[in-house]
């Protein structure tokens, strides 16, 4: 659910071996060899226990909600009291987390569509976590689509935040906003005066296409009305509250989200080689929801966020180990990544336990000639 | 004239939920309702192919597995991305403890 920065320019990756575009020779590839909406691997549950676990309910994502919606709305009012004074620091820093950072689990669950039992209630909250994301909705719920059904794989999967070789500087800045700031706002507009890019045309549905450019007109009208009251009252402040968060808050969206699938397998069918479990501590749990059981979470995403720690327990027999912690899965990736510098191919193969059912390596014959163990 | 066919016995699929049924090379799905009446559609979801039988039953809805795509069973009406072609449905009948689809 994570991307950094938009594409590589096509010239970009004419020069590269893997072509990220989605509408290029390794798109081509990927259809031609079967690696596109291809059947992924996926550990035995027994059809009782997962129909429990994929159980909607309002209550645990209303409570979560109204916990976010009061932590927003307070830090908020810090901002506007203390304004022009240092005490307004802690303020920035709780609400643009909230803003620019948990906005994107919200974003992510309620697209799926599993946060809540009730529909609508969904959708509200897709809504908004869109716009603070400067997202525009329907693109990105037909990106993820594709981010499910084709995770990982090259030419595919519009949802890939480090390419190979990776662009280390690039990751880096993405910690500041910076880079899909400049992405995103540009896209909307773009979008709201009607350009679809052949990338967003290549999985949005022609009959759905008008409604990215409806949804863009709504998006780039609220940030007008922002500058415009910002100009009015002649301050910062409600840029402050409204678009810039993007920047100042997105950091801890890139530091979980960054290690979904960085560093390993890619063009493989199996999540266990291409998705990362992290353990995380409880308020980081919060801000991301869950999705830290990220194994879990591509391979059964039917289960709401309330119910990934159940199926963790139930499945973790199959699955690598967990990293235990953010700073153990950055220390485990860094090498990996400085290693993809010089050789693309180069990825990290998680160990799996003796319980587990083996990697099917006829199935990624396709993928591979380095794997760190 | 179209068959009717036996997909399963009445006890074979719980309440509010959905069981697979393959038949002549196709793949179906039968829902049993919360209301206990049983209904047929297609096994794969019109966006991607994934067996609905893996799915959720939500009232009147199936959800598909893979990308959450949501269907009315009782009139195989797509309910919002990402799936946007309806379901086929199939005509059922419950005779002797056995739930019948009639397959066109």
């Amino acid at each position: 659910m994570l991307r950094l920065a938009g594409r590589k320019s096509e010239v970009d990756v004419m020069e590269k071996k893997r072509d990220y575009s989605l509408v290029g020779e390794s798109t081509r590839i990927a259809i031609e060899t079967g690696l596109a909406s291809a059947e992924w691997y996926h550990t035995d549950v027994p059809r009782k226990a997962m129909k429990e676990l994929m159980q909607r309910s309002d209550g645990p994502a209303i409570r979560d909600t109204i916990i976010w919606i009061v932590a927003i709305l307070g830090s908020a009012a810090g901002i506007a009291w203390f304004w022009g004074t240092w005490w307004v620091v802690p303020f920035l820093l709780v609400y643009g987390v909230l803003y620019g950072s948990s906005s994107d689990s919200r974003w992510h669950e309620c697209g799926h569509g599993t946060a809540f039992r009730t529909r609508w209630m969904n959708d509200a909250v897709y809504q908004i976590a869109s716009f603070m994301l400067m997202r525009n909705p329907v693109t990105w719920r037909w990106s993820h689509a594709r981010h499910h059904t084709d995770t990982i794989i090259v030419g595919r999967d519009a949802e890939i935040a480090v390419m190979r070789p990776p662009d280390l500087l690039r990751a880096a800045l993405a910690f500041t906003g910076v880079l899909d700031f400049r992405y995103s706002l540009p896209t909307l507009v773009r979008n709201a005066f009607g350009s679809i890019s052949p990338d967003e045309k290549s999985f949005i549905p022609e009959m759905e296409l008008h409604k990215v450019v409806t949804a863009a007109r709504w998006h780039v009208a609220i940030y007008v009305a922002a500058i415009g009251l910002a100009l009015y009252l002649w301050s910062f402040l409600p840029l402050v509250l409204i678009g810039l968060p993007r920047l100042y808050g997105s950091w801890h969206m890139v530091l979980t989200g960054l290690l979904q699938h960085i560093g390993l397998a890619d063009n493989v069918t199996d999540h266990r080689l291409n998705t990362r479990t992290v353990y995380m501590n409880p308020i980081s749990r919060f801000i991301y929801w869950n999705m830290n059981y990220h194994v879990e979470h591509h391979m059964f995403p039917m289960v709401p966020y309330h119910a990934l720690p159940r199926l963790h327990e139930l499945i973790k027999h199959d699955l690598p180990e967990p990293n235990p912690s953010m700073w153990h899965a950055y220390r485990e990736v860094w090498p990996v990544l400085l290693k993809q510098l010089q050789y693309e191919d180069y990825f990290l193969k998680r160990e799996l336990p003796p319980t587990a059912r083996p990697y099917r390596d006829e199935f990624h014959a396709l993928t591979v000639p380095a794997a760190a163990e | 004239m179209a068959d009717w066919v036996e997909a399963c016995g009445v006890d074979d699929v719980e309440e509010e939920d959905v069981i697979r049924f393959d038949h002549g090379g196709r793949t179906f799905a039968i829902y049993r309702s919360p209301d206990d009446e049983y209904f047929a559609t297609d096994g794969y979801c019109t966006h991607e192919k994934a067996h609905l039988a893996d799915g959720l039953v939500m009232d009147d809805i199936i959800e598909c597995p893979k990308h959450n795509g949501r269907f009315n069973y009782k009139t195989g009406v797509a309910r919002g991305a990402p799936v946007c072609v309806n379901l086929a449905t199939y005509p059922v009948k419950v005779e002797a403890g056995k739930v019948m689809i009639q397959i066109g």
